[in-house]
């Protein structure tokens, strides 16, 4: 698929025959795209560019990098489940060019050593971006507020701030954090999960969990969360983000809070725009997750409040662990699923073989929108990524994915990241 | 049948009543002189309890001995890996020693469905979490049958008659597991239960749910108490011991309600003075006693009919 003649110009790329259904733009026609000097500098059908090497892309679409506004790295502290290393190898071969790296590593991303340290590790993996995500409150302890202006002032210019993993449930604490981050346009990222309704849980409460005796987690749990916080994000005027919404009455709250004209956005996941508790059936913790996997009804839900902006965005909540921590009961296993990979291919499946979402849908879902709210400058620009949909040959070090045997849409074929291929046949270029 | 036995919904209707009628054919053995049959000579019975359960693992293990088999009792108290060794670990090491049947008890529901994914022989599961415990389903069929159909009730199911569940469903195993065999077997089930204790998703199982004990009381033929766990009382499931003990206890004066065939079980232990009045258990309307003994016969039949089943090795065949 790549041309191995000759190269003169090293940063000059000419991708042919390409369809760019990602800027918005009617024109399903083929057409030519060159990248120069780190950037699209023309876009046409009979482009020409001598010394250019050229990608036949003949039957692919067009997207902008994707950006991944959810993404556990694990490093520091869990190298042998993802290293910074191969985790952004991860995200490349699935259409990434930024992956926004969750705070709760060990020691957890609270400081500004920490989060210089994690995008430093993304800056020599050169894969793709990283964007630290800061911890909400100190070692995600949900009693204290971490350094949140130093680490906006660090080089690794925090603006998402979470204790993802956990919920920040102290109503005072989560109003001042919201309160605070107005100083330097940061948003919380919020886990909602009341941890009082979800001690022990283990399933989405209902007739999969009353079967199976697996301690129930209840929708509400996460929603009476959400319309908590919207309330606060409204009351002091600043920005939430609700992480991996579940239940279809999240999405409502959500639309409501939209509605108002708040500062609300949201994200789902892959895996529950496709996959439901029913998978639990067997007890197979590869299906174990937080939020839990919820019901067909909940998947139709997300699927449409995705499609009508309610929800802004998919972010993977790539979540790697060692086989060990999922080789076993169910309650004993590690909550998560890896994601990275197959995200575009879900979506595929989930979203545009719908007709729910085009591809400019896609691009918007997946990569301006988490860019804006993530405030990420040079990415979100389409296009940039000519993707046909993700690969399987694994770069992820983790092997706990729910999509394993799964027939899925698509493939990437190739990733460029500021002009440079990161990905080229589906490979690490 | 199928190779395992982890949940009461494995059972059809006609595994269910050939295991009731197995386990009344071997009730016979119990009164010869030598009650050893050598059906299961040279098997390997392994009993792996991961929770203290004396009566349930040494009714497995009378069970298996009555049938020739050889019995290995695995105690592994603790089950995380932090703790010692994981149960994919454990199973790879009874796979090792060639255990026929693995006899499973753990805190964690789903332990025995996993573990089946991990050994070859038959896994029996004599309760996994909050999931189910079918044997103890199996027994108590047994039991219903025997009071009130008589022993002599071979291939009779249990159409029509009422048994009432009360107490912490939502915990229950052996509510679990009774739910799906009784229905199977035809009978009308019933859960009685304050509304904390009972699952939100009840609506799905095949029985009636009520909030009110006496009301059912006089059309029930079995009543069935659960036990109530200790760390239930003080998690707001509900006011108090006493109020619940008021509301859902089986004492004399609640039992005068039942018809005069009724019976009460309860697959213990149980709080006397909690869930069932003293005068409760030790009535003539009590099968608790006979319960346990009722377990030995049928977990013999479930044995039976799952490793008896299956072909001998090839080298005993040759010999």
């Amino acid at each position: 698929m790549t041309d191995s003649g000759p190269v003169t110009d090293n940063g000059s790329w000419l991708i042919k025959g390409v369809t760019i259904l990602a800027s918005g733009q009617q024109g399903d026609e083929p057409t030519s795209i060159l990248i120069d000097g780190g950037s699209v500098t023309a876009i046409g059908p009979d482009l020409d560019h001598p010394g250019a090497r050229t990608l036949d892309a003949g039957g692919l679409i067009a997207l902008p990098g994707l950006v991944d506004l959810h993404t556990h790295l694990r490093e520091p502290g869990r190298e042998d489940a993802e290293t910074v290393e191969t985790g952004t190898a991860a995200a490349a071969l699935g259409g990434y060019a930024a992956v926004h790296a969750m705070a709760n590593t060990d020691p957890v991303a609270d400081t500004a050593g920490v989060v210089e340290q994690v995008w430093r590790l993304g800056r020599t993996a050169g894969h793709c971006d990283v964007q630290p995500v800061g911890a909400v409150t100190v070692g995600l302890g949900g009693a204290r507020l971490a350094e949140l202006g130093t680490m906006a002032d660090s080089a690794a210019r925090v603006r998402v701030f979470s204790d993802d993993g956990r919920c920040v449930s102290d109503p005072l604490l989560m109003r001042r954090a919201l309160e605070y981050v107005k100083a330097f346009d940061g948003v919380i990222a919020q886990h909602a999960q009341d941890p009082r309704l979800t001690e022990g849980a283990q399933l989405n409460e209902g007739e999969m969990s009353a079967r199976l005796g697996l301690a129930g987690w209840p929708a509400v749990a996460e929603e009476a969360v959400i319309a908590r916080d919207c309330l606060l994000a409204a009351h002091v005027g600043s920005a939430l983000h609700v992480c991996h919404v579940s239940t279809a009455g999240s999405a409502e709250i959500i639309r409501w809070a939209k509605s108002k004209g708040w500062r609300v956005t949201a994200e789902v996941t892959p895996h529950h725009l496709l996959l439901t508790d029913e998978l639990a059936a067997g007890y197979d913790p590869v299906f174990k997750v937080n939020p839990p996997l919820r019901t067909e009804a909940d998947v139709a839900e997300l699927r449409r409040a995705l499609a009508d902006g309610t929800i802004d965005c998919v972010a993977t909540d790539h979540a790697p662990h060692p086989v060990e921590a999922k080789e076993s009961e169910w309650a004993e296993a590690a909550f998560g699923m890896t994601g990275l990979e197959t995200a575009l291919r879900v979506v595929q499946r989930a979203m545009v073989d719908t007709g729910l979402l085009d591809w400019a849908g896609v691009a918007d879902r997946m990569s301006v929108r988490p860019a804006r709210i993530g405030r990420l400058t040079g990415h979100g620009i389409p296009p940039a990524a000519p993707a046909e949909a993700v690969t399987t040959a694994g770069a992820s070090k983790s092997r706990n994915t729910p999509f394993a045997g799964m027939e899925l849409p698509g493939r990437v074929v190739a990733t460029f990241l500021r002009g440079v291929p990161t990905v080229l046949d589906g490979k690490l270029a | 049948m199928k190779r395992h036995l982890i949940s009461a919904a494995d059972l059809s209707r006609a595994d269910a009543l050939l295991i009731l009628d197995t386990a009344e054919e071997l009730a016979s053995l119990a009164d010869r002189p030598i009650k050893k049959l050598p059906t299961l000579r040279g098997r390997t019975v392994v009993n792996l309890f991961y929770e203290d359960s004396t009566r349930t693992r040494i009714s497995f293990e009378a069970a298996a001995k009555r049938l020739s088999a050889d019995v290995i009792n695995f105690s592994a108290k603790g089950s995380s890996v932090a703790k010692g060794e994981s149960l994919k670990d454990t199973a790879l090491t009874l796979e090792a020693m060639g255990a026929d049947a693995v006899v499973i008890r753990h805190g964690a529901s789903g332990a025995a469905h996993r573990l089946a994914g991990w050994v070859q022989g038959s896994v029996l599961n004599a309760g996994d979490g909050t999931h189910e415990h079918p044997t103890q389903a199996l027994l108590d069929a047994f039991t219903i049958r025997r009071r009130l159909k008589g022993t002599g009730a071979r291939g009779a199911a249990l159409d029509g008659l009422r048994v009432t569940i009360v107490g912490d469903v939502l915990h229950s195993r052996v509510a679990r597991s009774n739910v799906l065999l009784l229905s199977t077997l035809g009978a009308e089930v019933t859960l009685a239960a304050p509304p904390t204790l009972l699952p939100l998703a009840v609506g799905s199982w095949p029985c009636e749910v009520s909030y009110d004990l006496d009301s059912e009381l006089p059309k029930s033929d079995v009543v069935m108490m659960l036990r109530v766990q200790q760390e239930r009382m003080n998690a707001a499931y509900f006011p108090s011991v006493r109020e619940y003990s008021r509301r859902y206890g089986l004492d004399a004066a609640r039992m005068a309600r039942l018809p005069g065939h009724a019976i009460v079980m309860h697959p213990g232990p149980m709080n006397r003075g909690v869930e069932i009045a003293a005068e409760v258990a030790d009535s003539v309307r009590s099968t608790i006693v006979e319960q346990v003994a009722n377990g030995v016969t049928t977990r013999m039949a479930a044995l039976y009919l799952l490793l008896g089943g299956m072909e001998f090795p090839a080298t005993e065949v040759a010999q």
